[in-house]
């Protein structure tokens, strides 16, 4: 598989009169043309800064790091002016985020925002845009699109709301699909549509999706890879199905044991001891020893990310040889 | 089935909105087709007849000057709501021109316009507006416009940049830069249509201010309209003098002034409860 986004060593930083925090530390991974891969983990590791710092949507605060790069299709899009980077956003990466009744302009109707979408990035006629609008409407599984496209937004649920996000991100055929939590403020009922609907458009159009969530569970059966994120860093990067059965890092192992599981021996839940500590106080070394039962003195320093299978790696000082 | 008791006085906030509304259209009317119809009010002065009251032929009285009140009420409604509706609308483009781009680019560039604001908003309006007629002795009726719409948008700035800094923060606003659209789309296409309800209460009850404004400078006899042409505040200055003998070429024009305000803040008010979500 070739390889589309390369994100490598990236890193944000936050700079206030308090001083610098960073957030997002050294990330590195890659998607593939036609791939998912799942970024997990628990609100404030980082992984939503990882997805904005691809578009470059930081706030102001917030800046990449030096030595990070982004590459798409081989184009590094860290030293972009913002007029190649408006070429770029919507057009070959396109984005939606986690809460569809505050993602839509609540005075314009579903369909001339997916129209301006299309507008904004090609060349046709209002009336081209339209038929396409009711096409991409069609292709999320919005019935009766005719009607729907004159709907403005709080007329719309919360499901068709996130399928209009979806036919909107979709408008300009980009080459990858960041999906920010796109089913958090859902029904489950509803995620599992809308998790379909990606899966089926990833297909169709041959799309990257970058998955994420913190949801272990919508990973399974979805996604081919999985990255886990913790206090800033990935973890552990590993296919889906090997992660479930032969997960490396503690971190990983504590966050499989603290989700009920259906099948398989009735077991008792194991919560996470302690909490995910603040980027302005990340613990020295690995930054899950704190939390980790099995850390020893060499987890004071940062562990080296190292392979254990194919595909499979792990920064964790368990896994490498003495 | 629960039903929310309506608030007493909810209907009668609504009622009074269309109230207003219906004065207000009935007042615009009365300004666009009424001089057409009543005897021009500067052509008959009957200096001998002097100052007459009400009568069936002059329902309003005369002047001093025998003309008849009531045309030279309807010609004034026209210059006094004109007057206020080219001000207001100069101060809605220059105060959202400023709230939009302080609250978008923000920093530097909101600090200056920001600060510029403050220090313009510390000076009394009515002061600075008399020293420019002081200065500008020969002010007319286009530039007194001018005037008041370029120091009437302070206060609708700082309006339109709090909405911009509530609006920035939506998420729709990351979603269409995610799309790769322009700073001057986002501000123009999803920034402003979403301060348009404020917007709309803030120029109703501009329109109030600048009518009473406008009164009270003519009043003072600094306004921008010349005799023989009448509006409001003018008429009630011109019948100062025989405000004893013969009150009625005050009362009336002055009666218009209130019923004009009086409507207009009452649509003002409406608006803001029909517009404000903590009270939809």
């Amino acid at each position: 598989m070739t390889t589309l986004l390369d994100v490598r060593r990236l890193t944000v930083n936050f700079f206030s009169e308090a001083g610098t925090v960073t957030p997002v530390d050294d990330v590195s991974f890659q998607l593939a043309k036609g791939e998912t891969l799942a970024l997990v983990g628990e609100s404030g590791c980082g992984k939503s800064l990882t997805a904005l710092s691809i578009l470059q949507l930081l706030p102001r605060a917030a800046s990449i790091g030096p030595g990070s790069t982004i590459e798409l299709d081989g184009q590094d899009l860290v030293p972009l002016d913002e007029a190649a980077l408006r070429a770029v956003r919507g057009a070959r990466i396109a984005m939606i985020f986690q809460d569809p009744m505050t993602s839509l302009d609540p005075v314009y109707t579903a369909g001339s925002q997916i129209t301006e979408a299309i507008r904004a990035h090609r060349n046709v006629g209002k009336r081209q845009a339209r038929e396409r609008a009711l096409e991409l409407l069609e292709e999320v599984g919005i019935p009766d699109p005719l009607s729907r496209f004159d709907q403005y937004p709080h007329e719309l649920s919360g499901g068709m709301r996130q399928r209009v996000m979806i036919a909107i991100a979709l408008s300009c055929e980009p080459q990858v699909l960041i999906a920010d939590e796109p089913t958090t403020a859902l029904d489950v009922t509803v995620q599992a549509q809308i998790l379909e609907i990606l899966d089926r458009l990833r297909r169709s159009h041959d799309m990257a999706v970058l998955l994420i969530t913190h949801d272990l569970g919508i990973v399974a059966g979805r996604a081919d890879r999985v990255a886990v994120m913790y206090a800033g860093r990935i973890v552990e990067t590993a296919p889906t199905d090997r992660l479930f059965q032969h997960p490396a890092h503690p971190y990983t192992q504590a966050l499989l044991a603290s989700v009920p599981r259906l099948t398989g021996p009735l077991q008792r839940l194991t919560p996470i001891q302690g909490t995910v500590p603040n980027p302005d106080a990340w613990p020295a070394g690995c930054r899950f020893h704190p939390r980790c039962p099995y850390a020893f003195d060499r987890c004071q320093q940062q562990p080296p990310v190292r392979a254990v299978a194919d595909g499979h790696e792990t920064a964790c000082w368990l896994e490498s040889p003495q | 089935m629960i039903a929310r008791p309506e608030a007493p006085f909810d209907r009668w906030r609504r009622s009074g909105g269309w109230l207003g509304v219906v004065v207000l259209v009935g007042m615009i009317a009365v300004a666009l087709v009424g001089p057409l119809a009543l005897p021009d009010p500067a052509s008959q002065p009957d200096i001998v007849a002097g100052a007459q009251p009400p009568s069936l032929a002059h329902p309003f009285g005369t002047d001093v000057l025998s003309r008849d009140v009531l045309s030279r009420v309807v010609s004034g409604a026209r210059i006094s709501l004109a007057i206020a509706a080219l001000a207001v609308t100069l101060s809605l483009v220059l105060g959202a021109t400023f709230g939009l781009v302080a609250g978008y680019w923000g920093g530097w560039v909101d600090t200056v316009l920001m600060r510029l604001v403050d220090g313009a908003l510390a000076i009394p309006r009515l002061f600075l507006l008399l020293l420019l007629v002081t200065v500008w002795d020969r002010l007319t009726i286009v530039p007194f416009v001018l005037v008041i719409g370029a120091t009437g948008w302070f206060g609708t700035s700082r309006l339109v940049r709090a909405e911009v800094l509530r609006i920035k923060s939506e998420p729709f606003v990351q979603a269409a830069q995610a799309l790769g659209a322009k700073p001057a789309r986002i501000v123009r296409r999803h920034l402003l249509p979403n301060t348009a309800g404020p917007l709309l209460v803030a120029a109703t009850l501009g329109v109030g201010n600048v009518i009473l404004l406008e009164a009270g400078l003519s009043f003072l006899g600094v306004g921008g309209v010349r005799p023989p042409t009448p509006s409001w505040g003018r008429m009630i200055f011109e019948g100062k003098s025989v405000l004893a003998t013969a009150p009625w070429t005050s009362i009336f024009p002055g009666v218009a002034i209130v019923v004009t305000v009086l409507a207009v803040n009452l649509i003002g008010e409406a608006l803001r409860d029909h517009l404000d979500p903590k009270n939809a």
